[in-house]
């Protein structure tokens, strides 16, 4: 077991994972068809995780805080994305690429714009009195997500709302017998560009290297002359952004988004944190891309595991590193 | 009027209070150092006087500002850097982008990097490695580059030569004359030969009080003071 531990290591390490879970499930599922769309609608949940959860592995790395109620930021995103497209109906049918582009962009923007002031007003009011308490943290942030689900019951009803989608994001392109969803691979080339962005940022630019550093060490960070809070305050509030962009996508995948959205979405997104490991971006893509593999493969394999397939990854992958797959060096 | 002048400062930690009476003057050049036992409140000191902990109540002054309810990193604003002791590397972080941190506009003055570079041959070696694969001593080398690679006026260093070589102290020793040529050196330290060789005045702190303050001339010739304060024998 040790050797193979080393051998892994050696030829790439845990990033050769989700190539060694795709390996293991062509031959496992046997229809090679079958095996490209589900490993496409594993690459493209993927990424809308990831999205979900880069701003909370950020914000727990950073700032030491367990925020429960990230994935209200989930809900919210994806309910202010489906009123936005429910109200430019007319452009999302249009035949003109350009309007439904323009529908879709504008819709994606209002949940970022969203996300940006509600996770300033959500770390001014509920984050910043608890800093440094856990146990605070935790019962204040699940209680701000009960309360975010019922504004959303509140305000848009209990009813599950469709999420229209553009025209030329529907249906599916045919490359031989295999049918890729247009939409999944929209979802993908989306994740990748914010996830290449976040990686410049973070890797080339000064406020990226003040994260990273602050992630290691915040004391020193101040030590050395630059006010982390204000950090805290700006990464939250796009972590808070990127939640809301991810819920937006998640709406416009699965069509239909009632209020327990963000309850649902909660659970994978932690696990997806942890699996990845605590404040580092390449671990959350890890992790995401992991997890949504697995979730695809077992749904299609063994329906009834499907459910339970991102606990048993969690409980495989913390067995093996107990501070996930690629841990912010600490 | 001293660089930095400390006045009956009390630390407390949670419940327990660490620093009861703290009083202290540090003049301008030089090596001043603050010796003490373990646990005497000698990193709580430096710590209160960075505002990483809040001293309260007292003052800490430097240059005649007062420091108390400053923010840390206003404090560093100052002109005030600060070695902790675990070193504060940023492991993940390259010996490069460590460096950069810790300048004011994100590049570098050519010839602090080439007057660190003479003082510590390894970091130039090592310059694009990240920081957690470097030894101990090469880890040290990099916290107090980092402390300089920005004029200062003053810079805390708690227990340099912990857990380091001889050979990494003797050069850790030479950095330190050349530096507090033109820049004061609050120096915690428990070695008392290398605190010696360096210091110029000192201080030594018990139970959260100073007990003697003087020149380190003196406190080296008084063989039965260190006997009491510092259990050294002679």
């Amino acid at each position: 077991m040790e050797r193979l531990l080393t051998a892994i290591d050696r030829t790439g390490g845990v990033n050769l994972l989700p190539l060694a879970v795709a390996f293991v499930a062509f031959f496992l599922i046997g229809v090679p068809s079958s095996w490209v769309t589900l490993t496409v609608a594993g690459l493209a949940m993927g990424m809308m995780i990831f999205l979900m959860a880069s701003g909370l592995s950020l914000v727990f790395g950073l700032m030491d805080v367990l925020n429960f109620g990230h994935s209200a930021f989930v809900s919210f995103g994806a309910f202010v994305a489906a009123s936005v497209l429910g109200w430019l109906a007319g452009w999302l049918g249009s035949e003109s690429v350009a309007l439904n582009a323009a529908a879709i962009f504008l819709a994606f923007l209002a949940a970022i714009a969203f996300g940006l002031a509600a996770g300033w007003f959500f770390e001014a009011v509920i984050i910043r009195p608890v800093y440094h308490d856990h146990l605070r943290q935790i019962l204040i942030t699940m209680g701000a997500l009960i309360v975010a689900e019922q504004m959303i019951l509140a305000i848009w009803g209990g009813t599950p709302i469709n999420v229209p989608r553009p025209n030329f994001l529907e249906g599916s392109v045919l490359m031989g017998d295999v049918a890729i969803e247009k939409y999944r691979v929209f979802a993908f080339l989306l994740g990748l560009v914010v996830y290449l962005a976040l990686k410049f940022t973070l890797n080339r630019t000064r406020i990226g290297l003040l994260i990273r550093a602050g992630v290691e060490n915040r004391e020193m960070v101040e030590a050395l002359g630059f006010r982390i809070d204000r950090l805290f305050i700006a990464v939250f509030m796009v972590g808070s952004a990127l939640a809301a962009l991810g819920g937006a996508m998640w709406a416009g995948y699965e069509t239909l988004i009632t209020p327990a959205l963000g309850a649902e979405m909660m659970i994978v997104v932690f696990i997806v944190v942890i699996i990845g490991g605590l404040g580092s971006i390449e671990g959350t893509l890890l992790g995401a891309i992991m997890v949504g593999l697995v979730a695809n493969y077992v749904g299609f394999l063994a329906p009834k595991l499907a459910l339970a397939s991102n606990m048993i990854l969690m409980m495989v992958i913390l067995l093996w590193r107990p501070n996930g797959l690629r841990p912010a060096v600490k | 009027m001293s660089l930095l002048s400390l006045k009956s400062m009390q630390t407390s930690i949670g419940q327990y209070a660490v620093l009861h009476d703290v009083s202290l003057e540090v003049p301008e050049g030089g090596v001043f150092v603050l010796l003490g036992r373990n646990g005497a409140g000698k990193t709580t000191t430096l710590r209160s006087i960075m505002g990483l902990w809040e001293p309260s109540p007292g003052s800490v002054r430097f240059r005649g500002t007062d420091l108390t309810e400053m923010h840390t990193a206003d404090i560093a604003r100052l002109g005030i850097a600060f070695v902790p002791e675990d070193m504060g590397i940023f492991g993940g972080l390259t010996v490069e982008e460590n460096l950069i941190l810790a300048t004011a506009n994100g590049s570098f003055d050519k010839a602090a990097l080439e007057r660190i570079w003479r003082l510590f041959p390894a970091l130039e070696t090592f310059w694009t490695k990240a920081a957690w694969s470097l030894s101990g001593g090469q880890k040290q080398m990099l916290a107090v580059a980092r402390a300089i690679i920005e004029p200062r006026e003053l810079i805390l260093i708690d227990e340099p030569t912990k857990g380091l070589a001889p050979s990494i102290i003797d050069a850790m020793a030479d950095a330190f004359r050349e530096i507090s040529a033109n820049t004061t050196i609050l120096l915690v330290e428990q070695n008392f030969e290398f605190a010696r060789s360096l210091g110029r005045d000192m201080a030594v702190i018990d139970d959260g009080r100073i007990a003697h303050a003087g020149s380190m001339a003196d406190f080296t010739a008084n063989t039965d003071l260190q006997e009491s304060l510092l259990s050294l024998s002679a």
